[in-house]
């Protein structure tokens, strides 16, 4: 099935990260520093404080679950594999690897908010890497610059983004069979446009610039933080988010008090085609290539990166810190499981009891709210 | 006594907010046509409910053949014979005919439908109800709305009920239809079954009814009434006598010079409403009186633009609204408090302050980042002088009461400045106290030089409250001038009295 060959594909990607041992132990979150806030709704905090500190507040009070299966699975982590797993370079691989799909998730959360659903976000990430990759746009990214490659995908992405949000805003189409037609037809043609052969990038300015580090941190996750900042300030802060909000929360009051549902619904879809733009350049810039195969399955890796991160599925409620729990959750325990050789199938089967977990959580708790 | 087939004693029933019934008691003979009348809101729907086991009691007794009962599920009341035909019918539209009438209890041999018995079955069930025209192969969602009706009737009766209740089973019948429907209740009753029958139509009442029950605010205000003697009179004062008095503000003048701010001009929709003309003046307030179906909140939400209107026009302030625009209504100072409050207005989980801000979110917001502060700044002062409780903009709107939210979605609109507002059912699920609260807000704002348009099912309320009032029946307006002019018998006589004109 061709599934499997995605999957394996996704595994070989990542095993070709499998770092070497070394350096400090290095957990990102430390769960001291979290302000529990009991039963309390606080939806963005008081009007006092800069945004981040809001962020680390309302991030962690209504995700402390999220940080806790964090820290248990680093616990899991170094209790099983030791230094190896504890090292600053296996937690900049797990950086690395949570950073392309994260981005793929922040736009899937804005999408999911919006009441809507985007499956086409891998093979989007396939087009958009494919595209930017055939020897015409190399050819003329080593004439001028590799900013005409990374343009060529955003394009890309946002242009399939489009179509996704006229189907669905315009012609009525539910968003799930839109944007599963949109799976079938952009994995096409990429296949088509690659011949289904991979396309070794050999701009090698592109891959310098992306591949490299600053301040010691990959410039990949560099763009993972930055695109996760700026989703929480677009969702949070802007006319943009509220809509959003208010849109996937009651379509019909939305209508009524004055907003134009449609062309936010199109918005939306864009935006998450450019978050596939985006990361198909990251993708291109870790593996240095384009392929019809990139980003299997990542429309299912990033719905339950979402859901689990808190984001309701019929939409109206959603947060980008969770998401980006959600998507650092998976990714350490891929990075677990590899390190101690289990299979990709033990991962899915523990992937599958981490949603089930987390989605009963969730009703339990909010059941309780107020 | 041996002929009495259901007794319901004291029914009790809250929700959050509301004592929709309180103290209801009801008895259905064995072959008799019960009606139950009482005005909207009265009670009837939720004491079906009750009936048919969707909804439990919270104090009374039901008695079913001198038996005590109690009604859980539907299951339960369908295992005693009860079965309902809803207004809106609850059919399966993709199924056939045959396969509703038997949905829940197929004829079934080793877990396979028996398609050809079903189908003969459900023809006999048919000719007895004089439809042997229908066939039990069609496709449910291709007959006429007759035709469904007697497919839920066919469906009561492969249930072998004792009782069927009937919710305005007319309102979607023309009268050659009527008619043939009340030649089946009477085949029926001549069997012995028994009918709860529902209608605002008192000449049909009087047609086919055997004994009338009145309730009125939740309760039962007389039973046992003839239902061919009872005067009219009677029964119109037994259904809007009050318990509770309500305390309307007074009326102001409006000035002769107010000018016209909202013109409606010959609106129509297809089967909703037609030839619909008013205008209202800065500081008026006009009324919409009539039935739940009458049009009313269909003109108001075309007014609104969340509807498009095939023919007429909407001007505001003299400038023509395009018709189904509902941005350039809100642009033009148009603001609307629809009827389904919680579906149509409200964003439930998010905080009161962004409900209130959500139309208005641009004068909030510079380079599409909003200040929440200013945000908050506003909303609690609209929040303080509208007298929302629990005080404080950050609470999700579901935790408020009814009459709160709707004082939510006023805000919202307050907000706005608006020109025009248009209230829907303003006081529906709104506790008793705080109603009085809602005229006095809507009263104010007519002072303060609002054009508003009132709908609402309480004849009561649209009097009180409004200066001008134009009555609906059936689409049409039947009526229009001063509110003085006029009383709730008459504005009753004219929607009630219907087909009979």
């Amino acid at each position: 099935m061709s599934e499997e060959v995605a999957r394996s594909q996704a595994t070989q990607d990542q095993s070709q990260d499998v770092p070497t041992p070394s350096g400090q132990a290095m957990i990102e979150v430390d769960p001291t520093e979290t302000t529990p806030r009991g039963g309390r709704s606080g939806g963005d905090g008081g009007g006092t404080g800069n945004a981040v500190t809001n962020l680390l507040k309302s991030g962690a009070g209504r995700n402390l679950g999220l940080v806790i299966a964090l820290v248990l699975l680093c616990i899991v982590g170094v209790a099983t594999a030791g230094d190896r797993f504890a090292s600053t370079a296996n937690v900049l691989t797990i950086l690395r690897l949570a950073a392309v799909i994260g981005v793929v998730s922040i736009g899937m959360t804005f999408v999911i908010t919006g009441g809507g659903i985007d499956l086409s976000v891998g093979a989007m990430v396939a087009l958009a890497s494919v595209w930017a990759t055939t020897l015409a746009t190399q050819q003329l990214a080593t004439d001028y610059h590799w900013i005409l490659m990374v343009s060529t995908a955003l394009l890309v992405g946002a242009a399939c983004g489009l179509v996704n949000g006229l189907l669905v805003a315009y012609g009525k189409i539910v968003p799930f069979i839109a944007t599963l037609a949109m799976l079938a037809a952009a994995r096409g043609l990429a296949e088509i446009l690659s011949d289904r052969k991979t396309q070794i990038i050999t701009v090698n300015s592109f891959v310098d610039f992306f591949g490299g580090s600053l301040v010691g941190i990959p410039v990949l996750v560099w763009m993972f933080v930055l695109v996760a900042a700026a989703g929480w300030v677009l969702l949070n802060r802007t006319t943009f988010g509220r809509r959003t909000f208010a849109v996937g929360g009651n379509a019909e009051a939305a209508r009524l008090a004055g907003i134009k549902v449609q062309r936010h619904t199109v918005a939306l879809y864009v935006l998450t085609g450019l978050c596939c733009g985006i990361a198909a350049v990251m993708l291109m810039a870790r593996t240095t290539t384009g392929s019809s195969t990139h980003g299997g399955l990542y429309e299912l890796d990033a719905i339950a990166a979402v859901v689990i991160g808190g984001t309701l599925l019929s939409g109206g409620r959603g947060t980008i810190v969770g998401t980006v729990f959600g998507v650092l959750i998976f990714t350490t325990l891929n990075n677990v499981f590899t390190l101690n050789n289990l299979s990709i199938s033990a991962q899915s089967v523990a992937k599958g009891l981490i949603i089930v977990i987390a989605v009963l959580l969730q009703q339990r708790l909010a059941a309780r709210a107020p | 006594m041996s002929d009495e087939l259901l007794r319901m004693t004291g029914i009790v029933k809250e929700f959050p907010g509301v004592r929709a019934l309180d103290g209801v008691d009801l008895d259905v003979r064995s072959g008799e046509v019960h009606c139950l009348l009482g005005q909207n809101g009265a009670g009837k729907s939720t004491l079906i409910r009750v009936l048919t086991g969707a909804h439990q009691p919270d104090a009374g007794t039901i008695h079913v053949n001198d038996e005590l009962v109690s009604l859980n599920s539907p299951t339960d009341s369908m295992r005693l014979g009860i079965a309902a035909i809803y207004q809106e019918l609850d059919l399966v539209p993709d199924l056939t005919v045959a396969e509703n009438v038997f949905l829940g209890h197929e004829p079934a041999r080793f877990g396979l439908t028996r398609r050809q018995e079903t189908n003969t079955k459900a023809r006999e069930l048919l000719k007895g109800l004089g439809h042997g025209e229908i066939p039990p192969g069609r496709t449910v969602g291709l007959l006429s709305a007759a035709g469904q009706q007697v497919v839920s009737m066919a469906r009561a009766l492969s249930r072998e009920a004792r009782l069927i209740v009937m919710d305005e089973p007319s309102a979607v019948l023309d009268s050659e239809e009527v008619d043939n429907l009340f030649r089946v209740i009477r085949d029926l009753t001549s069997r012995g079954v028994a009918v709860v029958y529902i209608s605002h139509r008192l000449e049909e009442i009087r047609q086919i009814g055997d004994r009338v029950t009145v309730l009125k605010d939740g309760a039962t205000v007389a039973t046992g009434l003839d239902a061919r003697q009872t005067p009219t009179s009677e029964l119109i004062r037994l259904m809007t006598g009050r318990s509770i008095e309500y305390v309307f503000p007074p009326r102001q003048e409006v000035p002769a010079d107010a000018p016209v701010v909202l013109e409606v001009e010959n609106l129509a929709r297809p089967r909703e409403f037609a030839d619909i003309s008013f205008s209202v003046r800065a500081g008026e307030i006009v009324g919409l009186a009539g039935l739940v179906g009458s049009g009313r909140s269909e003109i108001l939400e075309t007014v609104y633009g969340a509807r498009r209107a095939t023919g007429g026009v909407v001007r505001v302030d003299g400038r023509l609204l395009r018709p189904g625009r509902v941005q350039e209504s809100v642009r033009a100072g148009v603001g609307l408090a629809p009827e389904e409050r919680k579906s149509q207005a409200l964003l439930l989980d998010q905080a009161v302050y962004k409900n209130i801000t959500v139309s208005s979110m641009g004068r909030f917001a510079s380079g599409g980042f909003l200040n929440g502060r200013a945000e908050r700044l506003a909303a609690e002062e609209l929040t303080k002088a509208l007298d929302v409780r629990p005080a404080g903009v950050e609470h999700p709107v579901r935790n408020l009461s009814g009459g709160n939210q709707q004082k939510v979605v006023l805000a919202r609109w307050l907000l706005r400045d608006c020109r025009v507002l248009l209230l829907d059912e303003p006081t529906r699920g709104v506790d008793v106290g705080a109603r009085s609260e809602i005229y006095a807000l809507v009263r104010k704002l007519a002072a303060n030089g609002v054009a508003i348009v009132l709908v609402s099912s309480e004849v009561e309320e649209v009097l009180g409250l409004a200066d001008r009032v134009v009555v609906m029946r059936e689409g049409r307006a039947v009526h229009t001038g001063a509110a003085q002019d006029i009383d709730e018998h008459r504005v009753l006589d004219l929607v009630m009295e219907g087909s009979a004109v």
